[in-house]
């Protein structure tokens, strides 16, 4: 009796969690104290959660995120039910039009994604693109390869078996890598192709950034990619790779940072990864927040509205930004804030600009 | 209104309030699965493919459902001699001892574990131990799944079939002493024949935790979406999928998957019926 009365309980109070945001937000009206709600990709979750909490502590503005992957953010944007949503890839022409209103991207950091291997002793790996293409097709199941080995002329490769731990989860770290690996390769482009979830030639699944690290540590022998911050907190092995000048270069702040040098368009949706800069890192990319043009729907109020953009400003300001490397992010370039700003610019509320 | 009619009342209500439950839960998997089926028929339950890529979109549940079948038949097996060894130990040879209830209550306890506590236990110990043993890969697959699967559903099997063979009447073993049968002849021809119906629901019971386990096995099958062709292979189940999935899931994905779900649902419901249907044949 007592487990089914919780049962019928649990049920009530899921179904309640479903109408909440709504309820926050009519909640919030009356109050006529703003507190934003947001949710979406994990990948930049360390960076959001410190920032997030910086502007509550500074502006009394309640901020909550929830990490729930990318998909989830933009899920939640589409239904409606967070005041902003947060992706790593951006909405391709085709998803912008399923959205029911016009869609802006705002940039809030840089981030890479990271060859993390476990091979006791053997720092700082060399890999080629075609050694990336062999290893993730599966055409490399040992370490003691041939291939391996005259890339690395200095290192002593162990007789052991290569094991790929790759996503079991749909993810925006997996869209970074596997748009980077169809850039270098044209036999992954035909066979996996690029995506947020992929049908894997070889290698076996780990949930999310946390547990592809957690087992990457835990099994001598696998390689995987992982989002940079957990590979840099965490100290786990990481690979340098080679980019499109043919240079191998090792993820730190300052090579993720080359990443966005170039030309950024107007919107903001690029892709970063096999940057021409010769100085990048190749599987770098921004990581985004969307959020409606017209911010006047479904009875927001303009206090609603105006405090979302306000910390949106925040968050891509000099102050916010100079936090992003304390969590192992880099910091958006220059031009890429002025265009984030002049975007936010052209948000409305009922047709009228709000910030200025 | 006297009590007994409120009592009535309230709990007819609750009644009704759990067969709506379940009923509405059914009624939005069915909803829910209608586009999977709608683009794939029947082929959704026999193909083997799983391709969530953009554009080429193509999902089968058949790895899922070899997976899910394979490690609960495979934890079963493992946990058989386990279980009713030690439901004969408790309920029959050491029956209300001091060291049967001690390990009563540690079989018990085992039941109470949380699943994610058996699987850091298995990524983190077990897993390890088998590569030490020399078993393929990297410890991760079928076979680790079924013997967290195994251990898991240990507790299961044992209480049931513990509590039946301890009510088989007395006066029937003593009967067959008397006759001069021995110990072993009197578990297999007195104590089996009638606690036959009790201990095979009791691995039914087993057998449905197993189709359902989520965490444990997510963190030691490996989570490939194929067919698995050996028992030392990666693969993935049901219910692992779905928890592994769905927070990306859009559009048909989320719908193949909860599809899986109802299938889930439909293997489950089999399951019972056919545990219920064995426990009248025998009884």
């Amino acid at each position: 009796m007592k487990t089914i009365l919780s049962f019928v309980l649990a049920v009530f109070l899921f179904t309640s969690c479903q109408n909440s945001p709504n309820s926050t937000n009519k909640a919030g009206e009356s109050t006529k104290k703003v507190s934003i709600t947001a949710a979406g990709a994990t990948f930049p979750m360390p960076y959001y959660n410190l920032v997030f909490k910086n502007y509550t502590k500074e502006s009394d503005v309640l901020v909550t995120y929830g990490g729930i992957g990318s998909g989830g953010g933009i899920r939640s944007l589409k239904d409606k039910v967070v005041d902003f949503g947060a992706t790593d890839a951006y909405l391709s022409d085709n998803k912008l039009a399923e959205m029911p209103a016009s869609i802006v991207h705002i940039p809030t950091c840089l981030g890479a994604v990271v060859i993390a291997y476990n091979l006791p002793g053997i720092d700082g790996l060399k890999l080629s693109n075609e050694l990336l293409e062999k290893i993730f097709m599966g055409e490399i199941t040992n370490w003691n390869n041939t291939a391996l080995k005259s890339n690395n002329p200095d290192v002593k490769f162990p007789n052991k078996e290569l094991t790929f731990i790759h996503r079991s989860d749909g993810s925006g770290t997996t869209h970074i890598f596997s748009d980077y690996m169809s850039k270098i390769s044209s036999k992954w482009a035909d066979i996996v192709g690029t995506g947020k979830s992929l049908k894997w030639p070889v290698g076996m699944g780990a949930k999310g950034n946390p547990g592809v690290a957690g087992t990457i540590s835990q099994t001598e022998g696998s390689i995987g990619y992982i989002g940079s911050e957990f590979a840099f907190a965490q100290k786990i092995q990481t690979a340098k790779v080679q980019n499109s000048s043919g240079a191998y270069i090792e993820p730190n702040i300052a090579s993720i940072s080359a990443a966005a040098q170039g030309e950024i368009p107007a919107d903001t949706r690029i892709m970063l990864t096999n940057s021409s800069d010769p100085a990048s890192y190749p599987i770098s990319g921004f990581t985004w927040i969307i959020l409606y043009k017209e911010q006047g729907y479904d009875g927001r109020s303009e206090a609603q509205a105006l405090g979302t953009l306000t910390f949106l400003d925040w968050l891509i300001s000099e102050k916010a930004q100079s936090d992003a490397s304390k969590v192992n992010y880099a910091p958006l370039p220059p031009l890429t804030v002025e265009k984030a700003k002049t975007i936010l610019r052209s948000v409305t509320y009922n047709g009228k600009t709000l910030l200025n | 209104m006297n009590s007994d009619k409120i009592t009535k009342s309230v709990l007819f209500s609750v009644s009704i309030l759990i067969l709506m439950l379940a009923a509405g839960m059914v009624y939005s998997l069915v909803g829910g699965a209608i586009p999977a089926f709608k683009a794939f028929g029947l082929n959704f339950i026999i193909s083997g493919e799983w391709d969530p890529s953009e554009g080429r979109e193509n999902y089968g549940a058949l790895p899922f459902i070899v997976g899910t079948l394979l490690t609960s038949f495979a934890a079963l097996i493992i946990s058989l001699p386990l279980s009713f060894s030690t439901s004969l130990f408790l309920g029959e040879y050491y029956k209300e001892t001091k060291v049967a209830r001690i390990i009563g209550l540690l079989v018990d306890l085992l039941a109470g574990i949380p699943s994610i506590v058996y699987g850091l236990w298995g990524f983190y110990v077990l897993r390890p131990f088998l590569i030490d043993l020399g078993f393929g890969g990297q410890g991760f697959g079928i076979f680790t799944a079924s013997l967290i699967l195994a251990i898991m559903i240990i507790p299961y099997a044992t209480s049931l079939s513990n509590e039946i063979i301890r009510m088989v009447p007395n006066d029937l073993k003593e009967a067959a002493y008397s006759l001069g049968a021995t110990r072993l002849e009197v578990i297999s021809s007195v104590i089996i024949p009638n606690a036959r119906s009790g201990i095979v629901a009791g691995y039914i019971l087993a057998f449905g935790r197993a189709l359902g386990e989520t965490m444990a096995v997510t963190m030691l099958i490996g989570n490939t979406n194929i067919v698995p062709t050996g028992f030392f292979q990666t693969g993935n189940t049901m219910a692992s999928v779905i928890a592994n999935q769905f927070g990306e899931a859009d559009g048909l994905k989320l719908s193949s998957l909860i599809a899986i779900a109802l299938l889930l649902f439909v293997i489950t419901g089999v399951v019972n019926a056919l545990g219920k249907m064995i426990i009248k044949k025998f009884s």
